[in-house]
């Protein structure tokens, strides 16, 4: 396989698109017309060649500038990445498990030797070549999980199974849709999802609990998840804040294609093997309601689901450029069923 | 759920009653690295019916050429024990699940104290790897029925040196219960593995001693037992069934072709739950997953281990 890499920036000048290649690709979400929380995970399996979800972790045109970001958003603010102490034997999973997978599904790009546990790492598309010793941390740069964070697209949460609940113990974090590492570290399943509307009454958290806990080693699971966000920008973090959430009030009819995003997670869960942890990836993709509504059935699907958008869900999600979007999208919709 | 393919790299006849198995995988690789305390279930055709036992990987989590597991002979099972000892040779093939952890070390832990009965030891073997590994504090308190029934006893030794105490019953050697959980210091947790009695018993002395909840951890698996007979309808597949008595539930809905979710299969870890939609007897409950509450509610059933005394069973598969 050969990638090609954008050159372009999620802040600032904000000069990320999406090739045609790249909308034809995007993980829309919806398989209805009507969106409501569900426990809609499934097993994280390779489907066609070319989908998000072709192969384990995916490196997309994006991933060069992707990774540049996080690294001027981890030097802005160090606290993105935070571990404690007992989560040593997940990080090294969690390395594993990376490289294993995109040294494995993209050999051009990346390549893993492994000398009993002298390991040799060659990132191509970022130029990084280290050999260390696994599960010596003094022989890497930094710690496992911050160096093979910031060569993956996405956030990585390092959950510590114990007492029969989750606690998300060590992280990298630098394109969140509004939460905090440096206040969720730490936490339980339940205090990290207690600002979530409605999914807890109707049973949505207990249930995934109940599935997670018992996830097996060898059979990942994924579920997409979607929020929205003005300008493609990847750094939605509470502590950014006053650099982003002002954003939200600019959008008017005429620059709602540009600036108004979809923003679709592709959350993936892996049982870790030593450390019995689990590790999940957020990876988020973006994209313009313009590059969207190039596909007839999702503009239209899209403005039904943000037209009927529960009140709440919409509050959580900040969604306040909601009408003025689903007014822009309304054009695309001839009310004819849509599929 | 994924499989591993494995065949017998060798046997050991470890005391009068426990063989030793080490197991490779087929194609040369190695096996997927595990966390101390974890298990695997073995899938055994027995005369054409697949039988699926869970046995605790006793090798080294930092070495998985193979995985090393142990059977103790249990003569009045259903035979899926006493099929290991007598039909499974060096050469054998059979598929195994990937590494399940029930019983992990918590990772807060300051201290660990593993208590072990008879088979029970296995799961710690990895533990104490994993232990020594992290340079945790740990003792192990290792009690067997009589000199010869020490399984592992010496490789105990090299692996534990004086954190390992061993108690001989016939020697009248006991465990203390309350003698050892007494004065432990703060941030300690006990997990105790082996036959039911002991492990209520160490529970109930902990528990006394006002020992946190958290910190108290123990494995036990169910073997399905034999019962009665009785017929299930699956009220979403819309299939009626018949449980023979030397039969799980679990075993009946498979072989009537409904793909049933299940992970541990001993009735500890929870996956295979089914709802009971109504039932005109009573639910005999064998696992130790569901509540006390939850068990007397009637509503909840563990397919794995636990049976019904009734005509008809429904439930929602």
């Amino acid at each position: 396989m050969s990638q090609t890499f954008k050159k372009e920036t999620f802040r600032d000048d904000y000069t990320f698109s999406n090739s045609a290649e790249a909308i034809k690709r995007f993980p829309f979400p919806f398989p209805e017309d009507e969106y409501m929380y569900s426990v809609n995970i499934e097993p994280h399996v390779k489907t066609a060649v070319g989908s998000v979800t072709e192969f384990v972790i995916d490196v997309d045109e994006h991933y060069v500038a992707e990774c540049e970001d996080k690294k001027i958003t981890l030097e802005r603010d160090p606290d993105r990445y935070l571990s404690l102490p007992h989560m040593m034997d997940a990080q090294w999973d969690t390395l594993e498990l990376i490289m294993d997978s995109m040294s494995h599904d993209y050999p051009d790009l990346f390549k893993l030797t492994k000398d009993g546990d002298n390991w040799t790492w060659i990132n191509k598309p970022l130029g990084i070549t280290n050999t260390f010793v696994f599960g010596d941390a003094s022989s890497l740069p930094m710690d496992p999980l911050k160096y093979i964070g910031c060569q993956a697209q996405g956030d990585w949460v390092v959950l510590d199974q114990r007492d029969n609940n989750l606690f998300a113990d060590a992280a990298i974090v630098t394109s969140q849709a509004d939460w905090s590492l440096a206040i969720d570290v730490g936490m339980s399943y339940q205090e990290w999802h207690g600002p979530v509307p409605i999914a807890n009454e109707i049973g949505v958290f207990d249930r995934a609990l109940k599935y997670l806990l018992n996830l097996q080693l060898g059979s990942p699971v994924r579920r997409l998840n979607w929020t929205m966000t003005i300008n493609p920008r990847l750094d939605t973090s509470p502590e950014s804040y006053p650099l982003w959430g002002p954003d939200r009030l600019s959008i008017t009819p005429e620059n709602v294609g540009d600036k108004v995003h979809l923003r679709v997670e592709l959350q993936t869960l892996f049982r870790l093997p030593r450390s019995n942890g689990i590790v999940f990836g957020i990876r988020g993709y973006l994209i313009s309601m313009n590059e969207l509504v190039t596909n007839p059935f999702w503009a239209k699907r899209f403005h039904r689901i943000l037209k009927g958008l529960h009140p709440e869900l919409a509050e959580y999600k900040g969604l306040s450029f909601k009408d003025v979007t689903v007014d822009w999208l309304s054009k695309y919709d001839d009310g004819t069923p849509s599929q | 759920m994924s499989h591993l393919n494995v065949k017998v790299a060798a046997i050991e006849q470890v005391t009068e009653y426990v063989k030793h198995f080490t197991l490779v995988s087929e194609n040369g690789e190695k096996l997927p690295s595990f966390s101390g305390g974890s298990h695997v279930v073995l899938a055994l055709n027995i005369k054409g019916r697949i039988h699926r036992n869970p046995y605790s990987l006793m090798s080294s989590p930092l070495n998985t050429e193979n995985y090393g597991v142990s059977v103790r002979k249990q003569e009045l099972s259903r035979g899926g024990s006493v099929f290991m000892h007598e039909q499974i040779e060096v050469g054998s093939r059979f598929q195994i699940t990937y590494p399940v952890n029930l019983f992990s070390l918590s990772k807060l832990s300051h201290k660990n104290i593993l208590i072990a009965g008879g088979i029970g030891i296995t799961p710690f073997l990895s533990q104490i790897v994993d232990l020594n590994r992290t340079q945790t504090d740990y003792e192990l308190h290792y009690a067997y029925r009589s000199p010869e029934h020490g399984a592992f006893r010496e490789e105990i030794q090299e692996m534990c040196g004086d954190r390992s105490h061993f108690y001989v019953a016939s020697d009248g050697q006991l465990i203390d219960f309350n003698d050892l959980l007494s004065e432990q210091p703060l941030g300690t947790h006990v997990y105790v593995c082996g036959p039911e009695p002991m492990v209520n018993a160490m529970i109930a002395a902990a528990r006394e001693l006002g020992w946190p909840e958290k910190h108290i951890h123990n494995e036990q698996f169910t073997a399905p037992q034999i019962g009665e007979s009785f017929k299930v309808k699956l009220a979403i597949s819309n299939i009626e069934l018949e449980v023979p008595t030397d039969m799980s539930m679990l075993e009946a809905i498979e072989e009537a072709g409904v793909d049933a979710p299940f992970l541990c299969r001993g009735g500890a870890c929870g996956r295979c739950e089914l709802e009971v939609v109504a039932c005109d007897g009573s639910i005999i409950h064998h696992d130790n997953y569901l509540t006390d509450a939850e068990k007397n509610s009637g509503k909840k059933i563990m397919p794995c281990v636990s049976r019904a005394k009734c005509q008809n069973i429904v439930v929602n598969l």
